[in-house]
Formats: C-alpha cells, sequence, structure tokens
C-alpha cells in the first residue's frame, strides 16, 4: 500500500508539472503580459505607463525564465515563471489581480462548495441507483421502456434549463424557498435545497441510465444464473449478487469525483449565488482574472490526481480481485 | 465472366459516386458566378462541407460492405430512430443552407465592383422577409402591438401613453380587433393546407421511387407501406415527415404577417433567430469530433498496438490533459485566445470572421478536452484485439504493423469510434448553452441557443414575463438534443456487442 | 420397477421470435430419470441440451426464450405449472445445478462462504454457527482441503477444479434429490477432470441422489452414466442404457459419432466423417432431421416425420429403419480410405529448439523492478522432422502454446536457440524472419477470434500472399486462392463470403488455407480441433493427415487431446510446467510410458473402448504456479512415486532407448 501511494506520488509529479508548462504557455506566452494589460485597462486610454504600472502591481514586470539583473539563483527565481507557476507547487497561490489573497479566499470559499457538491454527490448516487435498480426489476416491460425514455427525455434538457425552470417555478411562483443567496451556519439549508434538487434532478437521465446498463450487463453474467438455480428470490439476487458486484464500476467511477467537490459547482453556485469555488472561479472569468483561473487549474489538477489514487484504493476495497502492486 | 462483369459494376458504381461529389463540389465553388455575388467561404463552412463530403463517401463505401451495411440497416429498423433521423435531416439542411455565405454585387461597373457589407447565407435569403423586419424591441409570439407601451399624441394633441402597433407584424390588418383571430385561424388553415400538399407530393414521389426499386407496382407499394410490410419502418419515416413539413409550412408561411415566436429585445425575430442558432448547435456538435477524431484514433491505437514507452508517452499526455477539469481548461483556453484576438485585430477582417475564428477555437478546444475519453477506450480496445489471434497470425504471416494496423485494428475499433462520435453530439450542442452562461462560449455576437438562453434568462424578471425567446430556443435545441440521443442510442444498440446482450 | 424421479414429456423450448420465425432449441423432448441413476443427455453444441436442463429448472434466459410446451414432472407434480415462487423452493433445494465455466459461475466478489450459506439459509434454514460448521463439513466433503481456510477465500483465489468443487459443495448443500450438471468437466483439464468426474459418482453413492449428466464427451458417458439420450437438432434421436448404447449403438448419427473418434487403430486410414452441418433450428422440419447427412438416408426419411420407437424396454431409436422393416435402407459403409503410413520415408530434421526458455517478468514497486518470472518455458528441446507429426502434450498453463509462438518469434525467448533447417534464427534478421515466415505458419485453437470479422474470406487467404509473394499480382493471387480453397475442400465462392457466414469447422479450414498460402513446410497447430464438435474434428484430422501425405508438411501438434494424438502423431513430448517430461514414439508413449505423469494423462482420459481400460490414476493437486515451481522435480508434489531425491534434485533425462527419452528419478534406478 505505502509502496503503491507512494509511486502514484512520483507519478504526479510529471503529471503537474505538465499542467503547470501548459497554463504557463496559455496564459504569458501566447499572451504576452503587457497583452493581458491592455485588455484590462481597456482598449482606448492606454499608455505604456498605465501598463506598466499594472504590471508592477501585479508582479508581471519580470522576465519570464531568466532574470540578468539578479544574483546567483535569483537569476531564476526573481521571474515570472518561478512566482507565478513554481511556487504553485508550494500551494502558495499568490495574490489575485485585484489584490487579494487567492489560497486565504479558496479556504473560505470552500465549505459552501463542499456544503452543496456533497449532498448531491451523496443523495445524488441513492436516487440514481435506487431508480436504475427500479428499471431493471421490470426489465423487459413497460415500466422499464418508459423510464429510458424518461432518462433520454431528460438528459436532453440543457442544465440552465433545469436551474431556469426550477428557479421560476419553486422560487418565483411557489415562493417556498428564496432563489439565491447564502448564509453561513445551519440556516444555508434553506438556501441550499433548491440547488441541492435541482442539481440532482438534472443529472438523473444520464446517470441513471448509465446505472442501468451496468446492471444490465451484469444480470447476464453466469454467476447471477447460479445465483438464481439456488432458488433465491429476484429481489434477493438482485440486492446480494448483482448491486455488490455493480458498485464496483460506480464506485470506482465516482470516487474520482469525490476530491473535485471541493471545487463545487460552476454552474449551480453561481445560479445560486453560493459563495463558494465555482462561483469564485466564474466571477474570476467574468473578471479575467488570470491569476485565479490559474489556481484553480492547478488545484483542479491536484484534486483530480488525488482521486485516481482514491479510485485505485477504492477498487482493493470493493473487488477482493485486485490488490494494489 | 461475372466476376468481371460485377468488378466493372463496383467500378461504375466509385465513378457515379466521385462524379456526383466532383459536380456537388464544382457548384460550390462556382455559384457565386452563377448567381453574380461574391462567395464568402468561411473556415467553418469549409469544414462544414469537407465533413459532408467525408460522409457522401461514407455512406458510399459501407452500401457496399455487408458487415457494415447490416448494422445500419438495424439502425434504420427502429421506429424511433427512423424518425429521430427525419427530424435531425430537418436540423441539417436548415444548418447547409446556413453555411453557404456570400455578398450580394452592389454597384458593378467596370473597373471596380464593390459588394455589400452584409454577409448573408442561403438561409437568410431564404428567410428575408422575416431578417429584415426588425421590431424596436420585445413582442410576443404572434403579437400585434408592441410589449413596451410608447408616448403619443392624440387627434388633440393629448399625450397618453399605448401600445404601438407593430411595424411589421400584422401590418396587413385594418381593423385589428375583429380581424386578428379570423386572419390568424384562416392563414393557418392556408400554411397547413400548403403543408398537406407538400407533403403529399413528396410522399407520392418516394413512393413512385420505392415501387420501382423494389418492382412492385404503385398501388402495392402504397398497402405495403400503410401495412408497415416494409424491411425498413418507411410509414413511421413519411408520418414524420410529413408533421415536419406541415409544422414548418405552417411556422413558414405564418412568419410572412406575424412573428410566430415573437421579437427579442432589439425587436429581432426570435423563430430567425433560433433558425439561425442550428448552424451554430450543429457546427459545435460535429466540427469538434472532426477535429478531435484523427488525434484519438492515431494516439489510442497507437498506445494499445506499440505498448512500451509510446504507450507511456501517450497515457501521459492524456493524463496530464484530463487532470485539468475540462471546464476550466476551455476557459484558459478562450481567454487566450480573447486576448489574442483583441491584440491583433488586424488579422481579422471582420466581425463575422472573428466570431467564426471564436467559433472554430472553441470546437478546437472542446476537442482537446473530449479526445482523451475515446483515446483511453480504444487503447483498452486495441490492447485486447492484438493478443487476438487473427493479429497474431498476421503478424506470422509477416504483415508490417503498418499494415496490421491500418487493415485489422482500425476498422475493428471504427463501432467504438461511431458510437462516441454520436453519444458525444448531443452533450457538445448542451454545453454550448452551459459555456455561454459562463461567457467563456461562442462570440457573443454570433447566433446560439446558448446565447439566447443566455440573454432570456434575465428577462424572466420582466412583468409579464418575457418568456418566448426562452421557450423557442429551448424547444428547438431540446428537439435537435432528443432525436440527437434517441439515434444514438439505436446506432449504440446496433454496433456495441456489449449491447447486444443487453436489450 | 424403478422409482421415476424425473419425467419430462414433449418440452418445448423455442428462442426469437417465437410466433413468426422460432429457434426451435428444444423442440418435443421426453424422457425419464429414476432415483438415484445418472442419466446424461449426449450430443453437439447447439443441440439443444443445455437449454433442457435450463428449462427443467425455467432458467430459460427470458425474454429471449421461453417454454412453449409440455410437461416437467417432478415426484408427481408439473413443475411447468408452479408459480415463480413456489419453483424457488425446488430451485436449489430439491433440484440443483452445476455450470460449465466454474471461473464465471461464481460471484467473485462474495467468499465461498457467504455463497455456500446462502443455500443452507434459503433452504434449510441454518444461520451463524451452525451453518459455518456445515459449510466446513460441505467443502470437505467435496475433497477441499483446509476446508476452514478455503471457506474464507474469494473464488478467484481458487483454482479452477476447486471452483468447480465449491459449485458441488453448494449444489449439496440442500441435498438435492437431482443435480444436473452441465457440461461440469468441458473447461477442466484431463487430469481435474478425472478428480471432478470422481468425485461426483462417489458422492452419487454416498448420497443415492439422481445426476442428469450434460456433456458432449462419449468417454465420460462411458465411463459414468447408466443411461443415456442422444439429442440432435433439438431432439431426442435415440436413448438406450449405457451398455446398450456401446455395444448396439442404432441411429445412424450415433453410430457416426463412434466412427469419427479418433483412436490408434485408425491410424492407416482416414476418419469416417458427417458430412455437412447441423441444419438451421429455425427449419420447419418435414422428416428427418438426420436426413441431409445421414449416410443411410432414403427420399422417404425426408418426407414424414419420425417417432421414436422403442426396441425394447431401455432402448428407443428416432430412424425409419426401425419402423418400416420392408424398406431396404442402402447399407452403411464406413467411408473411409486407407492413408499410406509416412513413416519410412527419410528422416530429415526440419526445425528444432535446443533449451529453449521463456520467462516472463513480474513489475513490482515503485520502480517497477523486477521482482521474479514466469516461467513459461524453461529448457524446452525439440526436434521436427520432414512430414512427421510430432504433439506437444500438456495441461493448459504448462507452456506449450508459449513454445508454439516462440519459435515462430511472435513472443520474445529468453534463451536458447531456435534453427531452421540447421540454420541458426534464434536472433533473426529481416530476411531470416522472412524465411521463417515463409516456411512455418501457425493455426489457432479459436476459428472464431483467428479472422479479422469484417474481411471477406479471400481477402483473409490473400493477406500473406500480399505481404510474402508480393511479385505476385492480383489475377496469379485470386487464383492460388481458388487453388487453396479447393485444397482445403471448400468452394470457390467463399472468397466473397465473410468468416462469420461460415461454421466452426469451415473458418478452422480457412485458416489452414491462409497458412498453406505462402507454401509452408511447417505448421504450427495450437489445439487446432479442440473447439470442435467430435465429427467436425474428424473431418480437421483427415485433412490434416491429407495434406502431409500431399505437401511432407511437418506439424508440431499441440493439444491436450491424447487421442487426437494417438491417430496423428508420429511423435510425442509431454510437458509438464514447462519442461518436457517424456518424449519418444506414439508407441513408445503410448505403450509404454514411462512418466508418472503420462501415465497419469493416459489414465485421465475416458475411453470407450472398455477393453483397454485399466486402473484409474487419478492424480491429486493441481498444477502448480509456473512462478514458483517446486524445488526438485516439478511433479513431485502431486507424483504418486515420489522419492526423496524427487524433492530436491530436478531429473536429468534419460533415453530409454533410440526414440523414447524420460526426465525422472525412477527411469535412473
Amino acid at each position: 500500500m505505502f509502496a503503491y501511494i507512494s509511486r502514484r506520488i512520483l507519478y504526479a509529479i510529471p503529471i503537474l508539472i505538465g499542467v503547470n508548462l501548459l497554463t504557463f504557455a496559455l496564459y504569458f506566452l501566447v499572451n504576452s503580459p503587457d497583452d493581458m494589460a491592455r485588455m484590462h485597462l481597456g482598449a482606448k486610454y492606454i499608455t505604456q505607463e498605465g501598463i506598466d504600472k499594472w504590471k508592477t502591481e501585479r508582479g508581471y514586470d519580470k522576465p519570464l525564465f531568466y532574470n540578468e539583473t539578479e544574483q546567483s539563483y535569483k537569476k531564476l527565481s526573481n521571474t515570472i515563471f518561478y512566482n507565478k507557476s513554481v511556487k504553485l507547487f508550494l500551494f502558495d497561490f499568490g495574490n489575485a489581480d485585484n489584490g487579494r489573497n487567492i489560497g486565504f479566499d479558496i479556504s473560505e470559499r470552500m465549505w459552501a462548495s463542499l456544503a452543496y457538491a456533497i449532498p448531491v454527490f451523496l443523495v445524488g448516487m441513492l436516487v440514481y441507483i435506487s431508480f436504475a435498480l427500479l428499471l431493471v426489476f421490470f426489465r423487459a416491460t413497460y415500466v422499464d421502456l418508459w423510464g429510458v425514455v424518461l432518462c433520454v427525455v431528460m438528459m436532453s434538457i440543457s442544465a440552465i434549463i433545469y436551474i431556469i425552470a426550477g428557479q421560476y417555478l419553486i422560487g418565483k411562483i411557489l415562493l417556498l424557498v428564496p432563489i439565491s443567496g447564502y448564509e453561513p451556519g445551519f440556516s444555508a439549508v434553506k438556501f441550499l435545497i433548491l440547488p441541492v434538487v435541482i442539481g440532482i434532478v438534472a443529472g438523473l437521465g444520464s446517470s441513471a441510465r448509465w446505472y442501468r446498463t451496468i446492471f444490465l450487463e451484469e444480470i447476464n453474467r453466469d454467476y447471477v444464473r447460479t445465483a438464481r438455480a439456488k432458488g433465491l428470490s429476484e429481489l434477493r439476487v438482485l440486492f446480494s449478487h448483482v448491486l455488490k458486484n455493480a458498485m464496483i464500476p460506480i464506485l470506482t467511477g465516482a470516487v474520482v469525483a469525490i476530491p473535485l467537490l471541493f471545487m463545487g459547482s460552476l454552474l449551480m453556485e453561481s445560479f445560486f449565488g453560493i459563495p463558494g469555488l465555482g462561483s469564485y472561479t466564474i466571477d474570476a472569468i467574468r473578471s479575467q482574472d488570470f491569476a485565479i483561473v490559474r489556481a484553480m487549474v492547478f488545484l483542479g489538477s491536484v484534486l483530480y490526481i488525488v482521486g485516481l489514487v482514491l479510485t485505485d484504493i477504492s477498487y482493493t476495497f470493493v473487488d477482493p480481485r485486485v490488490r494494489l502492486n | 465472366m461475372m466476376a468481371e462483369l460485377r468488378n466493372a459494376l463496383q467500378q461504375l458504381y466509385w465513378q457515379k459516386v466521385f462524379f456526383v461529389l466532383g459536380a456537388l463540389m464544382t457548384l460550390y465553388l462556382i455559384y457565386p458566378v452563377l448567381f453574380n455575388v461574391q462567395g464568402v467561404y468561411l473556415i467553418t463552412d469549409i469544414l462544414i462541407y469537407f465533413l459532408v463530403f467525408c460522409l457522401i463517401l461514407f455512406v458510399a463505401y459501407i452500401r457496399k460492405q455487408p458487415h457494415l451495411s447490416v448494422p445500419w440497416r438495424q439502425v434504420f429498423k427502429g421506429k424511433i430512430a427512423m424518425s429521430s433521423a427525419v427530424v435531425l435531416s430537418f436540423f441539417i439542411i436548415v444548418g447547409l443552407m446556413d453555411s453557404i455565405h456570400f455578398r450580394y454585387i452592389e454597384k458593378s461597373e467596370a473597373t471596380n465592383t464593390s459588394y455589400s457589407v452584409d454577409m448573408l447565407s442561403v438561409l437568410d435569403v431564404s428567410l428575408r422577409y422575416i431578417s429584415s423586419d426588425s421590431e424596436k424591441t420585445y413582442s410576443a409570439p404572434f403579437a400585434i402591438y408592441s410589449y413596451a407601451k410608447e408616448n403619443f399624441i392624440n387627434d388633440e394633441g393629448v399625450k397618453y401613453r399605448a401600445y404601438p402597433r407593430l411595424k411589421f407584424a400584422g401590418s396587413h390588418l385594418k381593423k385589428p380587433e375583429q380581424e386578428y383571430w379570423q386572419d390568424i385561424i384562416s392563414k393557418s388553415v392556408k400554411g397547413l393546407i400548403i403543408g398537406l400538399i407538400i407533403s403529399v407530393v413528396f410522399s407520392a414521389i418516394f413512393i413512385f421511387y420505392l415501387s420501382r426499386t423494389s418492382a412492385r407496382s404503385y398501388l402495392d407499394t402504397l398497402k405495403n407501406i400503410l401495412q408497415d410490410k416494409f424491411d425498413l419502418p418507411w410509414r413511421v419515416m413519411l408520418i414524420t415527415l410529413s408533421i415536419v413539413i406541415v409544422l414548418c409550412a405552417w411556422l413558414f408561411y405564418l412568419s410572412h404577417f406575424y412573428h410566430v415566436m415573437g421579437t427579442d429585445k432589439v425587436g429581432q425575430d426570435v423563430f430567425y433567430l433560433t433558425l439561425k442558432s442550428i448552424r451554430t448547435g450543429l457546427v459545435i456538435g460535429t466540427l469538434t469530433t472532426l477535429i478531435m477524431l484523427p488525434f484519438a484514433i492515431a494516439l489510442g491505437v497507437m498506445a494499445g498496438y506499440f505498448k512500451g514507452w509510446v504507450d507511456d508517452v501517450i497515457q501521459y499526455i492524456y493524463t496530464t490533459l484530463n487532470s485539468i477539469p475540462g471546464i476550466l481548461l476551455i476557459v484558459a483556453v478562450m481567454l487566450a485566445i480573447d486576448v489574442y484576438i483583441e491584440n491583433h485585430p488586424a488579422l481579422f477582417e471582420t466581425a463575422i470572421e472573428r466570431a467564426d475564428i471564436k467559433l472554430l477555437a472553441l470546437c478546437v478546444v472542446l476537442g482537446i478536452t473530449s479526445w482523451t475519453g475515446l483515446c483511453r477506450l480504444l487503447r483498452g480496445e486495441v490492447f485486447k484485439l492484438r493478443e487476438l489471434e487473427y493479429i497474431q497470425a498476421a503478424r506470422a504471416l509477416g504483415v508490417s504493423n503498418f499494415k496490421i494496423i491500418t487493415s485489422h485494428i482500425i476498422p475493428n475499433v471504427m463501432h467504438i469510434v461511431l458510437i462516441v462520435v454520436v453519444l458525444d453530439f448531443s452533450g457538445l450542442v448542451l454545453a454550448e448553452a452551459v459555456l455561454a452562461y459562463i461567457g467563456v462560449g461562442v462570440d457573443p455576437s454570433t447566433i446560439s441557443w446558448g446565447n439566447m438562453i443566455n440573454s432570456a434568462r434575465l428577462e424572466l424578471a420582466r412583468d409579464p414575463v418575457v418568456w418566448w425567446s426562452l421557450i423557442s430556443a429551448f424547444s428547438f435545441m431540446f428537439a435537435l438534443v432528443l432525436a440527437a440521443n434517441l439515434f444514438s442510442d439505436a446506432i449504440r444498440d446496433a454496433f456495441d456487442p456489449r449491447q447486444q446482450g443487453v436489450k | 420397477m424403478a422409482d421415476i424421479l424425473l419425467e419430462i414429456n414433449n418440452l418445448k423450448t423455442y428462442f426469437g421470435d417465437i410466433k413468426n420465425k422460432p429457434v426451435r432449441a428444444v423442440d418435443g423432448v421426453s424422457f425419464k430419470i429414476n432415483r438415484g441413476e445418472t442419466f446424461a443427455i449426449l450430443g453437439e453444441s447447439g443441440c439443444g441440451k443445455s437449454i433442457t436442463a435450463l428449462s427443467i429448472m425455467q432458467l430459460v434466459p427470458s425474454p429471449a426464450g421461453k417454454i412453449v410446451e409440455g410437461s416437467v414432472v417432478y415426484n408427481g407434480e408439473d413443475l411447468l405449472k408452479k408459480s415463480e415462487i413456489e419453483m424457488r423452493s425446488i430451485r436449489g433445494n430439491r433440484i440443483a445445478m452445476i455450470f460449465q465455466e466454474p471461473m464465471t459461475s461464481l460471484n467473485p466478489v462474495l467468499t465461498v462462504q457467504q455463497q455456500i450459506e446462502e443455500v443452507l439459509q434459503q433452504h434449510r434454514g441454518i444461520k451463524g454457527q451452525a451453518a459455518w460448521r456445515e459449510v466446513v463439513a460441505l467443502l470437505d466433503s467435496v475433497g477441499i482441503p483446509v476446508a476452514e481456510q478455503r471457506a474464507k477465500d474469494y473464488p478467484h483465489q481458487l483454482s479452477g477444479g476447486m471452483k468447480q468443487r465449491v459449485m458441488i459443495a453448494m449444489a449439496l448443500a440442500s441435498e438435492p434429490d437431482l443435480l444436473i450438471a452441465d457440461e461440469p468437466t468441458t473447461a477442466l483439464d484431463v487430469t481435474i477432470q478425472a478428480q471432478v468426474m470422481t468425485l461426483l459418482r462417489d458422492i452419487q453413492k454416498r448420497t443415492g441422489m439422481a445426476i442428469l449428466l450434460i456433456t458432449h464427451d462419449l468417454g465420460i458417458v462411458s465411463d459414468f452414466v447408466d443411461h443415456v439420450a442422444v439429442m440432435y437438432a433439438g431432439e431426442i434421436v435415440e436413448y438406450a442404457s449405457r451398455k446398450d448404447f456401446f455395444t448396439a449403438p442404432l441411429h445412424p448419427y450415433s453410430k457416426k459419432l463412434f466412427a469419427s473418434l479418433p483412436a490408434k487403430s485408425k491410424r492407416n486410414r482416414t476418419l469416417d466423417v458427417i458430412k455437412g452441418i447441423v441444419p438451421p433450428l429455425t427449419t420447419e422440419f418435414t422428416g428427418c432431421r438426420f436426413y441431409e447427412r445421414c449416410g443411410a438416408a432414403i427420399k422417404q426419411c425426408s418426407k414424414q416425420l419420425i417417432r421414436l420407437v422403442d426396441i425394447d424396454n431401455t432402448h428407443s431409436v428416432r430412424c425409419l429403419q426401425f419402423i418400416d422393416n420392408k424398406i431396404n435402407f442402402p447399407i452403411t459403409n464406413d467411408a473411409v480410405s486407407d492413408i499410406s503410413d509416412t513413416g519410412n520415408i527419410a528422416v530429415e530434421e526440419v526445425f528444432s529448439v535446443a533449451n529453449l526458455k521463456v520467462h516472463f517478468p513480474i513489475h513490482k514497486g515503485i520502480f517497477k523492478r523486477v521482482a521474479g518470472y514466469v516461467y513459461a518455458v524453461d529448457g524446452v528441446n525439440l526436434t521436427l522432422y520432414k512430414g512427421k507429426t510430432l504433439a506437444l502434450v500438456g495441461e493448459s498453463g504448462c507452456g506449450k502454446t508459449t513454445v508454439g509462438k516462440t519459435v515462430l518469434h511472435l513472443n520474445e525467448l529468453t534463451a536458447g536457440t531456435i534453427s531452421l533447417k540447421s540454420e541458426d534464427i534464434s536472433l533473426p534478421t529481416t530476411s531470416q524472419l522472412k524465411t521463417l515466415r515463409r516456411q512455418a505458419q501457425i493455426i489457432f485453437q479459436d476459428p472464431y477470434s483467428s479472422m479479422n470479422p469484417r474481411k471477406r474470406v479471400g481477402e483473409i487467404i490473400e493477406e500473406g500472399l500480399i505481404a510474402l509473394n508480393p511479385e505476385l499480382n492480383s489475377i496469379e493471387r485470386k487464383t492460388k486462392v481458388k487453388t487453396l480453397l479447393k485444397q482445403v475442400g471448400l468452394p470457390e465462392t467463399a472468397t466473397s463470403l465473410y468468416p462469420h457466414e461460415f461454421s466452426g469447422g469451415q473458418r478452422q479450414r480457412i485458416c489452414i488455407a491462409r497458412a498453406l498460402a505462402v507454401n509452408p513446410e511447417i505448421l504450427i497447430c495450437d489445439e487446432p480441433t479442440s473447439a470442435l464438435d467430435v465429427s467436425v474434428q474428424a473431418q480437421m484430422l483427415n485433412l490434416f493427415k491429407q495434406l502431409q501425405q500431399d505437401y511432407g508438411l511437418s506439424y508440431l501438434f499441440i493439444t491436450h487431446n491424447l487421442s487426437v494424438v494417438e491417430y496423428l502423431a508420429d511423435e510425442i513430448a509431454v510437458m509438464y510446467l514447462g519442461r518436457i517430461v517424456e518424449r519418444g514414439s506414439v508407441d513408445d508413449v503410448m505403450q509404454t510410458p514411462q512418466h508418472p505423469y503420462t501415465k497419469a494423462l493416459l489414465s485421465a482420459i475416458p475411453t470407450v473402448d472398455k477393453e483397454s481400460a485399466q486402473e484409474k490414476i487419478v492424480l491429486e493437486g493441481e498444477l502448480p504456479s509456473p512462478i514458483t515451481p517446486p524445488s526438485g522435480c516439478h511433479f513431485n508434489p502431486r507424483c504418486p512415486e515420489r522419492m526423496d531425491i524427487c524433492t530436491h534434485k530436478y531429473p536429468d533425462t534419460y533415453n530409454i532407448s533410440d526414440s523414447h527419452a524420460v526426465a525422472c528419478h525412477l527411469t535412473e534406478k
């Protein structure tokens, strides 16, 4: 186990370096800091001084890779590459273009994201699996047929429509819950109910159908026939045999998403005004704050890789055939 | 003797195919001369027609390959798949019409011709009666009065506020209060009748064609279609087609007199906008895949076949790309491109070209984020394939690696490619809407469902509610995505060997 | 009169489009099983025997298949009239079932204990500690060593034979009256097969349950059963006691089955074959289903539906000959021809390997260092002579397939020399590799995966010609393809068809044609007949003999089937865990086997020929892992004649005669 995890961490390093170089290339090579400044300041009243001032305030006034004016190691460290990219590895995200500390913002906003994402993840899994099991139990009947049609219809609707319709119907016409907003602590519940429900409903079509396929694939296996030959009831077969085996692909597919829960959902958070990392990112995108976007890209990759490792570890729990190494 | 004859026929077949293709291509290139306009070939236009070109070749090829045409027949045997295909082809035709762009010549003198600034597409021309009719602001579907009140001065010189008549909708009505409903109904009936006539004529032609190919009498063919006795569900096809045609005829006819789906904030006809959005949706759904396909196939197959360090490198590339959350990568690239376009205005002549480049860039970056899935699937499949005995036998026969890959591996993974392509399509169309909301989608000047929904979102707060552009954009998008989903389901069922046990 | 346990009447189970074009998988089957007897349904693949078994249990995959008619009377009650809930108290309780594939028939995520306890709880209401004791007792009774530990294992930790034992234990848990065993040993090696069959017989003696054995193997039928029903194309064509069936089979199909079995006595002639293939089960039959393929058929046979006629109490047959004695039926001679034995042609060595080793590294740890090796092939010497057949015999996992692939350089070899006509090609240059490809070709086991499904047969056969004979133009190639098809007994029209349009045997013919296209001298045949039915196997063996005679081909014939070896091979090499333990001429090895492993293999084959049957040597245990081969002689943990020296020293190879060598300490003495 230990050897395995250390190997995965070693593997993760080149990937993170790759991610880092890629984002660096996108933000500093394709477009020079001058270009960014010009865009930020607006095309009209632009002067070189304005640009330089903007760059200095944000630390973009240094050379990209190699600073000839500095001494010894500082030739390398006093550069944009070192300050803006290498430091990410130390989780030092620096300041946003508006001057706030990104690391601090992230640690503050993470909790709101989790408060939304965890219920969606857990309740969602439960709902999707139950719905898929229902369809499988009634397979080859009209229940199954119309269930699948419902799934296809639901997955043909854009997430935005779900949000707009949900907000409009429940928030505005029925006036059940506030349309958007957030309060920390326990009172967050009333703000979270609507986005959580919409988040689950929006995912129902594709997830339930996907799980149904997994279940149906399992149900045709030989061991299911053995279980039936033992005289077990259909429900027993479904729950103690099929479900248990189907959990392997389902869980391992889901585990990779767990770390990403921290990132929240861009859409939901921004629509419902939940002050999490998703809305943070959207705001950054809208105000073209590249420092935040870069930080989030890096954070996202780290979490994804953590997710991959967790996936592999979760395999060993749900599938006795898999041992690490 | 027979074999030679068959060979000759086969060659003739391909000659025919290439003749048709050549004719179409020439037509596409010389139509500006024929109609005395300046042809404009946007990059996405060219790619779209390249795709059409490939598609025709592909269809011609599978018709000659029983092992490919059998599952395709299977696809179209499904009633749902057949009607989805009809709906899809409606969208495709509109999209293709909207992909031939040109400018009118404004004044032509011996030495210098000047062209109109406006770039039009064939669709624009056929809908000119709508596109040129711009109201001042919102108006509801079939309304004849504007949404917003305006100041008027009556004959006595007293100022008052009232809803003004619309400039273009219902302007033919003299006494709107009395004539309105009667006019709508009579016009609807007229539109429906036109639609019915067209669909009957079309069905008649189709039945005639079918009776020729199946060597039956005309009546016999008709009877067989009505009783659904053919191998393929022609009855469902004709019914769906008739519904589509009648609906179109009704809408198009009425749109001459009314804004059938209302107007938006700046008074543009929403029906026109939704139709224009079709092209954007199709471009994103298809070009994205077209762009990523060569990379995904080449890298996936190579990783699976050669293993070792080749596999390691390719795996590294896609894990790296995959590890960046897709939406953030898109954001990152689109922002970079925005800045680039902003700072290099000289490279892009017109706003439309700029928007076109952004659309293409969006496709490319969506492609970058979506090829990894296909690549990984292919890698896994090739891993299994390369151990199969026919590959071993080919190696034992001294067949080169390149030949093995092209003639044994790739044909045997194409079904996966096909399934992924069709399944991705609807997801990409939906993604456009989300990206538009985030603000990194297509250029705001490009007409798209995403942009429509995004601006309509804010209008829901008005009173009375401005619901029509949201609903229109939503229903068109829904129709396209649903049809695509149903059709891709049928394709997956027919092509995926794993699905066969499941159904 | 024996006590009838199960009586099946006119059972019909259809698949597919049941109303319009049903696949009549089981079409009017009737038979009786007595208490405590072993009843076999014998038939080739696709004849409906497994579906019959599933129909009894009402486990026919639904909605694809449906029991449309008939009755299954168990203890006086018709099971088909029972509801699903009532059926559950029969299934796994009174009637238990075990399946062909023990690998996939156990749930991979539940332990052995959990899976057996399920039955105990469901049918006997035993839970907790009592259940645990019962599980251990059951595992013990099916001969699983250290039952307490194995009970806690997951299926993947057990070998195939062990899994099948677990399946049997599970079936026995409810002390059933009837055990349905659907090809219980087909997926297992011969030595394991003998263990499992012996176990089933012992259990039957102990508990007195009846066994319904579904099998395609005449040998198993002859060794283990009381009554047999032969199925063909969905119906029973003959029903007899074992003795009657083996001494005087009546139906032409049964007779042909016997005639097509390869054996040593038939070496100098071709095997009798059943021509053609089984008719599709979608056909609406109006006459005898065997008509097309029967040597003795007359016009009349195709015109009337034939009923099953009773010859005596225990023998019935479905054949017109026994209904209407007045008709003169053509006398059927075995359609065999003599083949001159290739015995005395001058001995010319064409191919040899010396000390061949193939070790696959196992990677472990942070930096994937090599932590060990799979010693798949560990020092093998073989010599192949012109126009001769060398059989490489062994159980699955012994490395015989790896040898085949490695000598063709489809695998990397670790050490050793491979020489083609005394030229060393162990590290071949490009031109040497090309020569090797021209001279040696391979034929694989699975006729379904050995051809690209998306290519026409013509293209498939052409492939080698394009790669190795680029000087031929397309017309020359087409001519050559036609000749090849003729050689392997297929019509020219095959070129434009796809592989899926052919049956298993025909596909194997196409594979042979593909290999022959480059005019090789050596064919490596990797279990080429083991996926085929007996009657088709006979066709293939005839073809192999024919080709050898016509073109002087040398075969390296890799197989586990010793009766095929007896018929076809000139020399035999017996392989165990990566090494050759005995080799010699076919007479030497088959008549006077020296190595205990060879002896056990020979005795484990179920044989039809009762006179030659000797006392069975049932080997204990299973093939050890090639990662950690046992010290000393690899065979010592399973050897019935083990001595002290065997546990620490691998025996040298001793020549008993010019043509016979063996690696065993016994011989040394």
